[in-house]
C-alpha cells in the first residue's frame, strides 16, 4: 500500500473498448490509462458512458470487444478465484452509498471483512470503527441504519465501505452530486486526505467543476464515444473542441477557475 | 488463521533488540497477519519498522496499540523507520483511534422486560386509535364522494375492480370448489357411520354458505390484494409521490385509498358469491360420486332445508370484511417510510394483520348472529 514503485505505472489500462445498447453505440474504441497514485477525474455529457465504463472495469457488465487490465490482470478473461482476488484490491462507492439498508453503518463497513479475511470480531469492529471515524462521521452514526442519515452522511458511509478491505483503487460514482457546496468541498477534502494517507488510485466519475479544480491530478473528457483527451486541468483549457471549450471555459467553469485560484491565494 | 496464509504474505515478526531496548518489526503489517503475532514486551525505548514491506490500516492501528502499551505513562516512545507515506497513514489512524473505554453495557434487568412489554402494548394501541382515525378519514371522503360524485375517480376505480376482482375469479373459484370437495369427502366418511350420508347437504351448504366461503375469499384477498395495496401505496411514498400530491392540492385518500377500499367493498361479495357457487358444486361433485347422491337429489334438499339466511350471513359479512382488508393495506402503505426495509416489513405486516383482523371480525360476528338468533 505505502511503497510506490515508480510513480508512473499503469494500474488501470482500457483498450479498444467498444459497448454498445441495442441500436445506441456507447463506447466506441476507447482507450484509458490511469496512473498509480493519481486523482482521476472522468467528465462528459448525460449519457455518455461515464457510469457505464466504470462499471465496465469493475466487472459488473461486459463490453462488446476490448481488453480491459486492472492492477495488470485482465478483468474478464480470469478464473472465479483470480477475479475475486482481484476485487479485493478495489473499492467501489455508488451514488448514493448503496448501503445495505438492513445493516447499520458499522455492519455495512465490516460486511466486506466479513466476507474476504479470516480475522477475529474484535479486529473487524475495531477497523471498522476506525474506517467510519476515518469518513468524518460522527461517533454516533456507527450504530445508525441507512434511513436515519442524511445524504452526505450516506455517501460518507458508502466510501467507508469502499476503503473497508484497503483498497488500491477505488472507485467514485458522483461522490459529490447532490451535495451542498460546503458539504461537497469537506468531501472533496476528504478523498484527497485519505488518498494520501492510504496512497489510494482514485478513479473519480463526476460532474463538479470544483472537484475537478481542487482535487484531480488529471481529467478524462469523454465525448464522441472515446476518451477525447486526457491531461491537467491546465491542458484542458488549451483543447480545441467545442463540447470541451464549453465545459471547461463556460461560465460556471470560470466560477469554478476563480473559486480555485481565490482559494490558492 | 494460519501466517502466510495468502499469497505474497510474508509473516511479520516482532523482537526485542537487547541492548537498546528496541522492539524491531518486519515482514508485512497488514489486517490478515497482525493477529498472528502475539509479542508480550515489557518497557521499551522504540519501535522500529524500517523493516515492514507492507503497512496498511489495520498495521498501524497495531503499531499504535503496541506502543500505547509498551510506553510508561510519563512519555510516548518513538516509532522509527517510517516513510513518508507511512507516517502520514499512522497519523491519520491516530487521529481515528477508538475512544478509550467502550461503553459497557447494562444488563437487562426485569424492569426493562416490563417496560418494553408496556411500551409495545401502548404502542399497539396507538397503532389501533390511528387506524380508526384513518378509517374515520376513509369514510368521511368517501360520504363528501356522494355529494360531489365527480370528484370520484372512475378510471381508477374501475381498474382496480379488475385488478382485485376480475383478476381473482380462478383462484377463488377453483379454491372453493376443492374446498367443497374435501367437505363432502371428509364429511361422508364420518356421516356414513350413522347412516346419515344425506346430510352431507347440509354440512356443506352450511358451512360454505355461513363460514367458509366468504372467510377463504377474504383470505385469499388479503394475500394477493391487500399486500398489494400495501407495496404500490409504499413505493409512491418512498419516491415522495405522496408529498407531490399533497403540494399539488391532490388528497392521497381521495385518489390512492378509495378508489382501492370502494373496489374491494363492492367487489368482495361478488367473490364471496363465486366462492359459495362453487363450493356447492365442488361438493354436490364429491356427494355424487362418493355417496351416489345424484345433482336432482342435492339440490331439493339444498333448497328444502338450508334457510336462505345462511347464505346471507356469509354476505353481510363481505363487505365488512373487504373494509378491514383495504384499510390496512392502504394505512400501512402510507407508513412506509424512506427505505426499502420498512416496504418489505410493512407489506408482510399488512397481510398478517389483515387476515387475523377478519378471522377476529368473523368470530364476532358468529357470536352477534348467534346472539340474535339466525
Amino acid at each position: 500500500m505505502s511503497e510506490q514503485t515508480g510513480s508512473e505505472d499503469t494500474v488501470i489500462r482500457v483498450r479498444g473498448l467498444n459497448k454498445r445498447f441495442k441500436d445506441h453505440v456507447v463506447h466506441e474504441g476507447l482507450d484509458l490509462d490511469v496512473r498509480r497514485g493519481e486523482i482521476i477525474g472522468i467528465v462528459g455529457g448525460s449519457g455518455t458512458g461515464k457510469s457505464v465504463l466504470l462499471q465496465q472495469i469493475v466487472g459488473l457488465l461486459k463490453p462488446d470487444a476490448g481488453q480491459i487490465e486492472v492492477l495488470g490482470q485482465s478483468v474478464r478473461d480470469t478464473s472465479d478465484a483470480e477475479y475475486r482476488a482481484l476485487r479485493r484490491r478495489w473499492g467501489v462507492m455508488f451514488q448514493d452509498g448503496a448501503l445495505f439498508s438492513s445493516l447499520t453503518v458499522r455492519q455495512n463497513v465490516e460486511a466486506p471483512m466479513r466476507e474476504q479475511l479470516e480475522i477475529s470480531d474484535a479486529l473487524r469492529e475495531t477497523m471498522a470503527g476506525i474506517k467510519v471515524r476515518m469518513v468524518g462521521l460522527p461517533e454516533n452514526a456507527h450504530g445508525k441504519y441507512p434511513s436515519e442519515l442524511s445524504g452526505g452522511m450516506r455517501k460518507r458511509a458508502g466510501f467507508a465501505r469502499s476503503i473497508a478491505l484497503d483498497p488500491e483503487i477505488v472507485f467514485l460514482d458522483e461522490p459529490t452530486a447532490g451535495l451542498d457546496p460546503i458539504g461537497a468541498a469537506a468531501f472533496d477534502t476528504l478523498i484527497r486526505q485519505l488518498q494520501t494517507a492510504l496512497g489510494l488510485t482514485v478513479f473519480l466519475v463526476t460532474h463538479d467543476l470544483d472537484s475537478l479544480h481542487a482535487i484531480c491530478d488529471r481529467v478524462a473528457v469523454l465525448a464522441e464515444k472515446k476518451v477525447l483527451a486526457v491531461g491537467t486541468m491546465e491542458e484542458m483549457l488549451e483543447i480545441d473542441h467545442p463540447w470541451v471549450k464549453e465545459y471547461f471555459q463556460g461560465p460556471r467553469a470560470r466560477a469554478a477557475v476563480g473559486a480555485a485560484a481565490s482559494g490558492l491565494a | 488463521m494460519q501466517a502466510g496464509q495468502d499469497k505474497g504474505r510474508t509473516a511479520p515478526q516482532a523482537s526485542l533488540r537487547s541492548q537498546d531496548q528496541v522492539i524491531i518489526l518486519s515482514g508485512d503489517l497488514v489486517i490478515e497477519t497482525i493477529e498472528t503475532l502475539d509479542g508480550e514486551f515489557g518497557d521499551a525505548t522504540g519501535i522500529d519498522i524500517s523493516d515492514v514491506a507492507h503497512l496498511d490500516t489495520a498495521g498501524a492501528w497495531y503499531l499504535l496499540q503496541l506502543r500505547q502499551q509498551v510506553s510508561d505513562t510519563s512519555h510516548e516512545i518513538a516509532i522509527r523507520g517510517a516513510s513518508a507515506p507511512q507516517r502520514q497513514l499512522l497519523e491519520t489512524v491516530r487521529q481515528n483511534m477508538p475512544p478509550e473505554e467502550a461503553l459497557d453495557e447494562r444488563p437487562v434487568t426485569l424492569f426493562d422486560r416490563l417496560e418494553e412489554i408496556g411500551r409495545t402494548v401502548v404502542g399497539g394501541l396507538h397503532i389501533a386509535i390511528e387506524m380508526i382515525g384513518f378509517l374515520g378519514q376513509v369514510i368521511a371522503t368517501i360520504a363528501s364522494l356522494v355529494f360531489h360524485p365527480r370528484r370520484l375517480r372512475m378510471t381508477s376505480l374501475v381498474h382496480h375492480m379488475q385488478e382485485v376482482g376480475l383478476k381473482a375469479v380462478p383462484i377463488v373459484a377453483l379454491m372453493a370448489f376443492l374446498i367443497g370437495i374435501v367437505l363432502a369427502f371428509q364429511g361422508s366418511a364420518q356421516l356414513r357411520q350413522f347412516g346419515a350420508e344425506v346430510f352431507v347437504v347440509d354440512l356443506i351448504a352450511i358451512s360454505i354458505l355461513r363460514e367458509l366461503g366468504i372467510l377463504l375469499t377474504a383470505i385469499i384477498v388479503a394475500g394477493r390484494s391487500g399486500s398489494a395495496f400495501t407495496a404500490a401505496i409504499g413505493s409512491m411514498k418512498m419516491r415522495e409521490e405522496v408529498d407531490a400530491m399533497r403540494t399539488l392540492g391532490l388528497d392521497p385518500i381521495e385518489i390512492l385509498v378509495v378508489p382501492r377500499v370502494l373496489a374491494l367493498v363492492l367487489i368482495l361479495p361478488v367473490l364471496g358469491f363465486i366462492a359459495d357457487l362453487t363450493g356447492l358444486i365442488g361438493g354436490a361433485l364429491m356427494s355424487w360420486i362418493e355417496l351416489g347422491v345424484s345433482p336432482a337429489v342435492f339440490q331439493s334438499r339444498l333448497v328444502a332445508n338450508t334457510d336462505v339466511w345462511h347464505f346471507a350471513v356469509g354476505m353481510i359479512k363481505a363487505p365488512f370484511f373487504a373494509l378491514i382488508i383495504g384499510i390496512i393495506g392502504c394505512y400501512e402503505g402510507l407508513k412506509v417510510g424512506g427505505d426499502a426495509e420498512s416496504l418489505g416489513r410493512l407489506t408482510s405486516t399488512s397481510v398478517v394483520l389483515a387476515i387475523f383482523m377478519v378471522i377476529v371480525v368473523d368470530a364476532v360476528f358468529s357470536v352477534f348472529f348467534a346472539l340474535v338468533g339466525v
